[in-house]
């Protein structure tokens, strides 16, 4: 729980460590102007004098501007804008008047970490209730000026007005006289009983907007800071390798370059810490990345120098074809597929991938007077001070973090190793250092999303009704970044779309298997449903294809029995994303819901033209529910394109429409490049890739027509950036397969082998009972392997 | 010393006349609307019109772009059709690559005023938008292309 206590009062500020004189004074105004001032200037948190600020996050000046301190990192999702409107409409507030300011990394706001979807669920009502409390203390110094009853006077647009008498003043002019009045006790806030809203539930320009048109929101990449000199490293292409030696002195010759030091390898698991490598400074970016060029380094490669993705695949595969560990089960599998009618297995496959941010990891660091101040795009500013004062043996209290804007993040800004990086060369050299990293660092020495092989059995009756279904998943542990011993996924991964696979079928079993790490691995976003759900969501596809029904209806069919899954009484080790079953429960009533919305508003059944098929995929993930519908068109050479899109959300109550729309329409982006392109490959221990010319991304030429639907809904608002991208791949691949009878079981999806496939013409629902459009795999055959 | 005239002001720059001019406008200038994404032309986040035309920041030197006119982000105002739209449209997610996006369009407007579709999604193929942002992005050229007729 947030504590609510007076700034201004209580003079909070000053006991703070803000007032240390080490704080970076970049200020973010609402038009977006970073004042990059120099250190020992100004703080970004806290009241000044003559400033109402009851509560960490919101400042009313006697100009009557209220600043709100946004705690989360801003990565595109628009959170500064979404915080705004939900502090707006229970303040009364006018936009106009509102600021926005980042917060630091402090305990005092409570979780910083931006990541899972969590910051509407984790504040919507921490903030409700600090806007209320302000405006509850503005109506109170109204009431005392005008020596009125409180419940006379009302907090209206900005001003509060003495509702018997029509007389009213100005947020502003009541700073000084709430100021002295105390905090009302969060239990006893009267919050706003809305009937309409002005800003929550509508479409809002983003609070950043003018300056992002203009290139002045200030990404951790323009920060500049006077006598800042900038580091390029030249790090160990094989995880867990370091320099045997090395000779600087061609770098030295590059004009600018003006020093080279070598940054200590970690000892792998590495977790947060840097890599290690040689470090180039130089008195601008490209003077150290060109000093760089010229290095001579002998590695030593260490343990993972053999690591090569090719052969990783095979015994993954290898692992997952034999028995895991049980981590659910249900009947007897093993006499139920003997049993079966049919018979289906499938293999699926998906590669390393790397988060690619469009702005590298980036970090700027300043060490003066003992004390150290980084400015950084960073996901978890708290996580990142904790992780300086460990590695630096620095007090957290001598730390200051502060989040710029971030040009992405996707997980790959949680993990803090490019900060260390900064952090070790300016208490090194004792200064200000920019570590500045190239796309190519970034491809090749980020934390990925684990490649992953998955087996799927499953049995059907003679009716076609799914009897049996075992699900293998085969990746290594993301905890293996930061512990040793890591070889198997714990609850908390498993729990990313696996272990709550939602179908009724009476002989069940989950099994998870063992696969050593040999390169960092990290959080990413859609998590680990990227995998589970491509697969789970293309395998009961195939179950209805080989059942020769509508994979739709197949769907709502065995979405049987009650509408909520007790995992914990199946005796589950399930986490939820850390939050309550009994409150978040996988609810199979929601899942029919958003497949439903999504059959009505994307024409489930109407005709197709030749060689287009349609596919559908549903998944739970982050606590929200997600539909979608791909329409493909598979040319005679192989080649896709997507005419259309169905895209449903249900992430409870809507608070900032547009911008979940947006997070919808990217969603679609990221999983279209996840399942055509996104493919990370290793030899030798070193990654394959380099830039965006080897390792492709989306682009405006395979954008689909979009039609995104938002489920209108009461519930509490859960995530919107990570739970719709999983259901992109297995829509796309099971339309596909709808489109030409060809099984797409691993990513990125080969338009190679769709070429010459013969059209199967528009997948039309099949009548029930009807004859299967595909041969059914013969009992006790396997499903050719793609 | 090279010589650069930038969004109308000129300048006199002391580097390395091999530094593309993307490190010159970020580093030396302090321009930092343009951005790096990836240094070999791959991702236009550092689009900037050189002697009016759209070229990325990342390969043209110094020595090349001395003598031309420059424009960046920051020369662009607020009045620009395609800033009036990408605002209209909510374009920008988180900003990294709106720029790039904005130099690429306000030259290939200028270029083509009277643009079909697949015109726009070809222009716009090498800015990479990792936000996914596109049909915003092409609606918004679209929308301003109609305001300029």
């Amino acid at each position: 729980m947030i504590r609510i206590v007076n700034l201004s009062r209580r003079k909070f500020l000053k006991s703070m460590g803000v007032g240390s004189g080490l704080v970076l004074g970049v200020y973010f105004s609402p038009d977006g102007d970073a004042a990059t001032d120099d250190i020992s200037k100004g703080s970004t948190a806290g009241a000044e004098p003559g400033q109402l600020a009851p509560n960490v996050f919101i400042t009313v000046d006697p100009a009557g501007t209220v600043i709100l301190t946004v705690c989360r990192s801003e990565m595109g999702q628009g959170i500064r804008t979404t915080f705004a409107m939900i502090m707006a409409d229970e303040l009364d507030a006018s936009w106009p008047k509102i600021a926005v300011r980042q917060a630091d990394g402090d305990p005092r706001y409570g979780d910083q970490n931006t990541d899972g979807s969590r910051s509407i669920l984790i504040y919507e009502k921490v903030l409700r209730i600090a806007a209320a409390s302000v405006r509850q203390m503005l109506e109170a110094a109204a009431a005392q000026t005008w020596k009125a009853l409180i419940a006379d006077c009302r907090a209206v647009d900005h001003e509060v007005i003495h509702v018997p008498t029509a007389r009213v003043l100005p947020f502003g002019q009541l700073v000084k006289a709430a100021s002295t009045l105390p905090v009302p006790n969060p239990d006893k806030l009267r919050l706003q009983d809305f009937s309409s809203r002005r800003y929550v539930g509508h479409t809002m320009p983003s609070i950043d907007l003018g300056a992002m048109l203009h290139g002045k929101t200030p990404f951790g990449a323009d920060i500049a800071l006077p006598g800042m000199k900038y580091a390029s490293i030249e790090r160990c292409p094989v995880y867990g390798g370091k320099a045997k030696s090395f000779d600087a002195s061609g770098a030295m010759n590059v004009r600018g370059v003006e020093k080279v030091i070598e940054i200590p390898a970690t000892p792998p698991p590495t977790g947060h810490l840097p890599l290690g490598g040689i470090a180039v400074i130089a008195s601008n970016s490209w003077a150290a990345i060109e000093g760089r060029k010229k290095l001579q380094i002998e590695w030593d490669l260490g343990p993972n120098a053999n690591h090569d993705s090719g052969t990783y695949r095979a015994e993954m595969e290898t692992t997952s074809h034999r028995t895991g560990r049980i981590v659910r089960t249900l009947g007897n599998f093993e006499s139920a597929l003997a049993g079966a009618a049919v018979r289906l297995t499938g293999d699926y496959f998906v590669p390393y991938q790397a988060h690619a941010t469009l702005e590298p990891p980036v970090a700027i660091a300043v060490y003066e007077g003992g004390k150290l101040a980084v400015l950084a795009p960073t996901q978890s500013p708290q996580i990142a001070r904790q992780v300086l004062a460990q590695y630096l043996e620095l007090k957290e209290a001598d730390i200051t973090v502060r989040p710029t804007f971030l040009g992405n993040g996707f997980g790959r800004k949680s993990m803090h190793d490019y900060i260390c990086e900064a952090g070790w060369l300016a208490k090194a050299l004792g200064g200000r250092i920019k570590v500045v990293w190239t796309r190519e660092d970034d491809i090749r020495h980020d934390y990925y999303q684990p490649m992953s092989l998955q087996r799927l059995d499953g049995g059907l009756d003679k009716n076609g009704v799914p009897i049996a279904w075992r699900h293998r998943t085969v990746f290594p542990s993301l905890n293996s970044t930061f512990h040793a011993d890591q070889t198997s996924p714990d609850a908390a991964q498993l729990s990313q779309g696996f272990l709550d696979m939602p179908y009724a079928i009476p002989n069940l079993r989950l099994e998870a298997g063992v696969a050593q790490p040999h390169v960092r691995l990290g959080p990413h976003r859609g998590g680990l449903s990227m995998a589970h759900a491509f697969a789970s969501c293309s395998f009961i596809d195939e179950m209805a294809a080989a059942a020769g029904k509508d994979p739709a209806n197949y769907l709502f069919t065995y979405y049987a029995g009650p509408k909520k899954i007790d995992l914990k009484a199946l005796g589950v080790d399930y986490t939820n994303y850390g939050y309550s079953i009994d409150e978040f429960p996988l609810d199979v009533g929601r899942l029919q819901n958003v497949l439903q919305f999504a059959m009505d508003r994307a024409a489930w059944g109407d005709p197709l033209l030749p060689r287009q098929g349609r596919g559908l995929a549903v998944h739970r993930s982050f606590l929200s529910y997600a539909a979608a519908i791909i329409v493909v068109t598979v040319a005679e050479d192989g080649q896709i394109s997507i005419p259309r899109i169905d895209l449903v959300l249900d992430c409870g109550q809507i608070i900032n429409p547009d911008r979940i729309k947006a997070l919808m329409e990217d969603s679609i982006m990221y999983g279209l490049g996840f399942a055509l392109y996104g493919n990370l490959t290793i030899k030798n221990g070193a990654v394959e890739q380099s830039n965006f010319d080897n390792y492709q991304l989306a682009r405006a030429g395979i954008t689909p027509e979009m039609h995104v639907h938002l489920v209108p809904s009461g519930q509490s608002p859960t995530g919107a950036g990570d739970p719709a991208v999983p259901v992109i791949a297995p829509a796309l691949c099971n339309a596909i397969f709808a489109a030409t009878g060809k099984r797409i079981r691993t990513l990125p999806i080969d338009t190679g082998q769709l070429k010459d496939s013969p059209a199967a013409g528009p997948a039309a629902p099949a009548a029930p009972n009807a004859p299967a459009a595909i041969p059914i795999t013969p009992t006790g055959g396997a499903a050719p392997k793609n | 010393m090279s010589a650069l005239n930038i969004n109308g002001k000129d300048h006199s720059v002391d580097a390395d006349p091999a530094m593309p001019l993307l490190w010159v406008l970020r580093d030396i200038l302090g321009l930092t609307g343009t951005k790096y994404g990836c240094g070999i032309g791959e991702c236009g986040a550092c689009t900037v019109h050189v002697a009016g035309k759209a070229v990325r920041a990342c390969k043209v030197t110094l020595a090349e772009a001395s003598g031309h006119d420059v424009t960046t982000i920051e020369g662009i105002p607020d009045s620009h059709p395609i800033v009036h739209a990408f605002a209209q449209l909510n374009v920008p997610a988180c900003g990294f690559c709106t720029p790039g996006q904005i130099m690429q369009a306000v030259a290939f407007v200028k270029q083509k005023p009277d643009p079909e579709d697949d015109d726009i999604v070809q222009a716009m193929q090498g800015n990479i938008c990792r936000c996914g942002a596109y049909v915003r992005i092409v609606a918004a050229i679209r929308q301003a292309v109609g305001a300029d007729r």
